[in-house]
């Protein structure tokens, strides 16, 4: 029976470190979403390819030099925008096809490695081993204690920057945080649903949230609820099928995004109750 | 008398215009003050300034006797209204979330409860700011002002685009906390009736400031009523 699959390790690994990978990308994603900046995970992801390669020519494990120059790559690309005005969809597309660009050159100056590559593009999950697991676990559990404490703060300069500022709030430490977040939260998330993927867990499970008409912590379990469901259910029906989690594991979260609008149109949530 | 601002020989540019032009004048504690000025008078642009949002003037803002280039804690002593609070239409937060966002410590939550009953929206805590009236998120953003117990309180026509009950509701309030609480009040608006009824001081500026004093000074003084009167109202007619 399919029951069998509870039993395997690598299933426990996968299932673990999926919940949390749900968890991280709902809670960080929100207030990209919010601050209109939904498509910047996936210009990190982008760029983190370019790490990603960078390692593998290396020779040194693929994931730190991707941490290393997607983190790095977003931060500058952050202070360049401030600095000099870019808007926020431009400062995306650079960070992206830099990103790319730099990925194939290096593949082409190494003569190619596409196994490797292919796994980083569409996820692995089902492949992490108990180091991974601890590596998503910690990271986890870091940033989710770094909310709390600077909750106010965050929701605040994401709610209003001006006001937060006269408020006293340092608005700009404060983003740069939220980038960095951003950063250590795709990289990790990279195992589970690959670059191609990522922004899929960033934004559906908050844009579905945020319909609801619900407080900011409500929101926030709404969207983590929904996103450990298709994290979980997708690595599940998937094995069990033989597809891609990474895709199954999308097109559940894409689900629950489509009866949300069906149960919305039909007048069932009501403005407020 | 306690000094709770004094903007000395104050000068702000933009590139192309030269939004205040040496303004001096000082706000002692328990002023009502409404600063009157038609559109483009630089009634924001002063307020930023204030409140350290534009650091490029000349001249010197204090407040509480400090040089606000030299120390950022005089804010934790303001609440700020903005003239048109922005922010996401469908932005996952309440009313109740909101006005938590104004708390520095969070020991204070019966606060919230309070200025909620205070201001007339304790019934609307758990509903999202965005559903509000213009005239109920006004109201929301005086309380975020409110919660923690600011020394002064600044608000930028806060009236505009806000139904007439709720205007005077909201009036009603501010005379309160002036009188009741102590709380300085600096107000612009480019409601003359409203500034004459509520205002114990009133500030001219239209660039340049041209009448700084006590409100009775001013209203009393036909000349200067008409003066602004006819200023403003070449405005008014020059907008449509
Ligand atoms: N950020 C800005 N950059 C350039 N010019 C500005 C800016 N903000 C305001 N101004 C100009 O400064 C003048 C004063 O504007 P403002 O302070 O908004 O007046 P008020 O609030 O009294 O209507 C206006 O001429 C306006 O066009
Ligand atoms: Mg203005």
């Amino acid at each position: 029976m399919a029951f069998e699959i509870f039993t395997f390790s690598f299933m426990h690994r996968a299932i673990i470190s999926g919940i949390a990978i749900a968890i991280l990308c709902s809670v960080v994603g929100l207030f990209l979403v919010l601050r209109r900046y939904s498509l910047f995970g996936d210009a990190i992801a982008h760029s983190s390819f370019g790490g990603i390669a960078l390692g593998l020519m290396a020779g040194i494990y693929p994931l730190w030099t991707a941490y290393g120059v997607s983190i790095i790559s977003a931060l500058i690309m952050t202070r360049i925008k401030d600095r000099f005005n870019i808007s926020g969809d431009a400062s995306i597309a650079v960070l992206l096809s830099s990103g790319i660009a730099l990925g194939l050159v290096i593949i082409g100056l190494s003569g190619g490695f596409t196994l490797d590559i292919f796994s980083f593009l569409f996820g692995s999950i089902l492949l992490v081993s108990v180091n991974d697991t601890i590596l998503i676990l910690s990271l986890t559990g870091i940033i989710l204690i770094v909310i709390l404490l600077l909750y106010r703060q965050l929701l605040y300069s994401t709610f209003n920057e001006e006001q937060a500022k006269v408020s006293g709030i340092p608005v700009e430490k404060i983003n740069y945080l939220i980038v960095f977040m951003a950063g250590i939260t795709v990289v990790t998330s990279i195992q589970l649903v690959g670059v191609l993927l990522i922004s899929a867990l960033f934004v559906i499970p908050n844009v579905t949230a945020i319909m609801y008409g619900k407080g900011f912590k409500q929101t926030v379990i709404i969207s983590m609820s929904f996103s450990i469901f298709s994290v979980v259910a997708g690595i599940l029906v998937s094995y069990i099928f033989d597809i891609t989690p990474a895709g199954t594991i999308v097109l559940i979260a894409i689900g629950i995004f489509g009866c949300t609008i069906g149960i919305k149109s039909a007048g069932l949530l009501s403005r407020h109750n | 008398m306690l000094k709770v601002v004094e903007i000395d020989h104050l000068t702000i540019e933009y590139p192309d215009v030269k939004a205040i032009d040496d303004v001096s004048f000082t706000v002692n504690q328990g002023d009502f003050l409404g600063i009157i000025g038609p559109n483009g008078a630089g009634k924001s642009t002063l307020f930023a300034s204030m409140l350290n949002l534009n650091t490029k003037y000349n001249g010197t803002i204090k407040f509480f006797g400090t040089d606000i280039r030299k120390s950022k804690n005089y804010l934790k002593e303001i609440g700020y209204v903005p003239q048109k609070p922005i922010f996401e239409k469908n932005f996952p937060a309440t009313v109740n979330d909101v006005v938590k966002m104004g708390l520095q410590k969070e020991s204070d939550e019966n606060k919230v409860d309070e200025i909620l009953q205070q201001l007339w929206i304790h019934e609307l805590s758990e509903r999202r700011i965005g559903e509000l009236s213009g005239g109920q998120q006004q109201r929301v953003f005086i309380a975020k002002a409110l919660v923690n117990n600011p020394k002064v309180l600044i608000l930028d026509e806060p009236v505009t685009g806000i139904d007439q009950q709720s205007i005077d509701l909201f009036y009603s309030i501010l005379k309160e906390l002036n009188s009741k609480q102590n709380i300085t009040i600096i107000w612009s608006s480019h409601d003359l009736d409203a500034v004459n009824k509520l205002a114990n001081h009133v500030a001219c500026l239209n660039r340049t400031l041209f009448f700084h004093g006590e409100s009775d000074d001013f209203f009393e003084n036909d000349e200067l009523v008409k003066q602004y009167s006819e200023a403003s109202m070449q405005e008014h007619m020059h907008h449509h």
